[in-house]
């Protein structure tokens, strides 16, 4: 496979990992959207290379962001990487080969939780997803659903009780995408965990989770350990996902209520034309194909 | 109290993890950031354990490594059935698995480890040894299915089952599925329903 043509996944910023995981002086081999990358971290700054040319480069938050193309808004906003009673914890880049669309969705979702993070983030005896409420901020361009309310019986690494975490999900690309959540400690501010996928084919992909975390009491090996087993949880479930790549065409998935934040995450890449990790839609007249 | 220095996401500690669950053994445990950390290249890791490998368990001023060790150590100290390190003739099978599961089983360790997190190394020749040792074990349980035997060795569950049910059940993370096992798969759900069973990550609920 090589480079896409999709002109609405290649104007996004991507990230390629921690920046600590690019030691100055070394050549790192990378991919992106079907193509292979090279990163050369310099003492004085990054280079990321493709085909030949330069591509442009953030470093923002600690990670390595980048882009095929001219993405239409600048990288989102992250106040919370201001505060400095902060923990920063990297998670690791772990692969799942699985649409990066899908992996967003599934970060999205909560009614899983009772199912697959049992007695974890949820527990069989109460599964009931909650109205909540869901909005596309369109100054932004982001998708934010708000006033999710979830009863966990283990919600973070801190956690020795149950409680019910309040929750707001904030999708900033298509391929980025973060929670705050009722940290254990600090019931009035919110811990923020974020998803930065990076999409190497149209069904292979790279988490990189992020945590900014209000926590004084575990280790940072417990807080990255408590993510990992979250989301390695999924992994299995994302693995075996079909079709791999995420449906847009009506009717091949039929979503409920508890889905509303999915429908309007699906409702948007429609409206961007975005086709990278989509399924190949057989509903449109050629003269409707998204970048025909 | 033992504690055991763990990482969620490692087979081998889930390994010790199982056998504590089982014999209901009470113990502390210490996250170790195995990943993306490499806490244990550090010295103060190493101290415990100049290998650098997880997993490490003390208990009572013992300071011990590898999974097959610390297996025999607890069942050794704490089974008051006997069975699970059995000293009769099922000492010498016992044993032979054991080393299976230390050996050639761990093939699927270094696969998962590149899949899931790109670490360096052959992925393709490492899924070959794996399968070759899958072959194998579901050949020895597909002769013990027939003679009625449900278990590696004898007719009880012993540490052999334990070593060697982590890295089977984790094979998904390496690419390889189950779906050419019958025999490992009769025995998986085996293991499933014993007292104390846990999961982990990556270890598929569905039999």
């Amino acid at each position: 496979m090589s480079l896409t043509d999709d002109r609405a996944a290649l104007d996004q910023w991507y990230t390629l990992g921690a920046l600590r995981d690019f030691p100055v002086g070394a050549e790192t081999p990378s991919r992106l959207l079907g193509e292979d990358l090279t990163v050369r971290r310099l003492s004085d700054g990054v280079e990321v290379r493709a085909a030949g040319r330069t591509l442009p480069v953030r470093t923002d938050y600690g990670h390595l962001w980048t882009s095929f193309g001219t993405p239409e808004h600048a990288l989102f906003a992250l106040p919370e990487s201001q505060e400095p009673d902060r923990r920063w914890i990297h998670c690791g880049p772990v692969r799942v080969r699985a649409s990066g669309l899908r992996l967003v969705e599934n970060f999205l979702d909560l009614a899983h939780f009772p199912y697959v993070h049992t007695d974890i983030l949820g527990s069989e005896a109460h599964p009931e997803v909650a109205k909540y409420e869901v909005e596309q901020r369109r100054d932004v361009d982001e998708l934010w659903a708000t006033k999710c309310e979830f009863y966990q019986p283990k919600a973070a690494a801190a956690s020795d009780e149950g409680q019910i975490s309040k929750y707001m999900y904030r999708v900033v690309s298509p391929f980025n995408v973060m929670l705050y959540k009722t940290p254990p400690t600090a019931p009035d501010r919110w811990d923020v965990i974020a998803l930065f996928v990076q999409p190497l084919d149209e069904a292979v992909s790279v988490a990189h989770a992020f945590m900014l975390v209000i926590d004084e009491t575990s280790t940072d090996a417990e807080l990255s350990a408590f993510q990992q087993m979250i989301f390695v949880q999924d992994k299995i479930v994302l693995e075996n996902q079909r079709p791999s790549l995420l449906p847009l065409q009506p009717g091949r998935e039929t979503p409920t209520r508890a889905d509303l934040s999915s429908v309007l995450y699906r409702r948007w890449l429609k409206e961007k034309q975005l086709r990278f990790g989509t399924e190949p839609r057989t509903d449109l007249q050629s003269t409707d194909l998204p970048n025909a | 109290m033992p504690k055991l220095y763990d990482y969620v996401l490692s087979g081998s500690c889930y390994k010790v993890r199982l056998l504590l669950g089982m014999l209901g053994i009470a113990h502390e445990t210490q996250a170790v950031d195995f990943f993306p950390g490499r806490e244990h290249k550090r010295p103060e890791f190493l101290a415990l354990n100049p290998l650098g490998q997880l997993p490490v368990l003390e208990d009572d001023g013992l300071v011990l490594r590898d999974a097959q060790a610390i297996l025999c150590h607890l069942a050794n100290k704490h089974d008051t059935s006997g069975n699970w390190l059995p000293r009769d003739d099922r000492f010498g099978p016992v044993m032979l698995w054991l080393s299976f599961a230390g050996g050639e089983l761990m093939a699927i360790s270094g696969a998962r480890m590149i899949a899931m997190l790109n670490y360096p190394g052959d992925l393709v020749a490492l899924q070959a040894k794996a399968r070759t040792a899958l072959r194998l074990l579901d050949d020895h349980l597909a002769d013990r299915a027939q003679a009625g035997g449900l278990w590696l060795v004898g007719p009880t569950p012993t540490i052999a089952d334990i070593a060697t049910f982590p890295y089977v059940a984790l094979s998904h993370d390496a690419g390889i599925g189950h779906e050419d096992y019958p025999a490992i798969n009769l025995w998986q759900r085996q293991v499933r329903k014993l007292p104390g069973f846990v999961g982990m990550p990556g270890v598929p609920d569905y039999f």
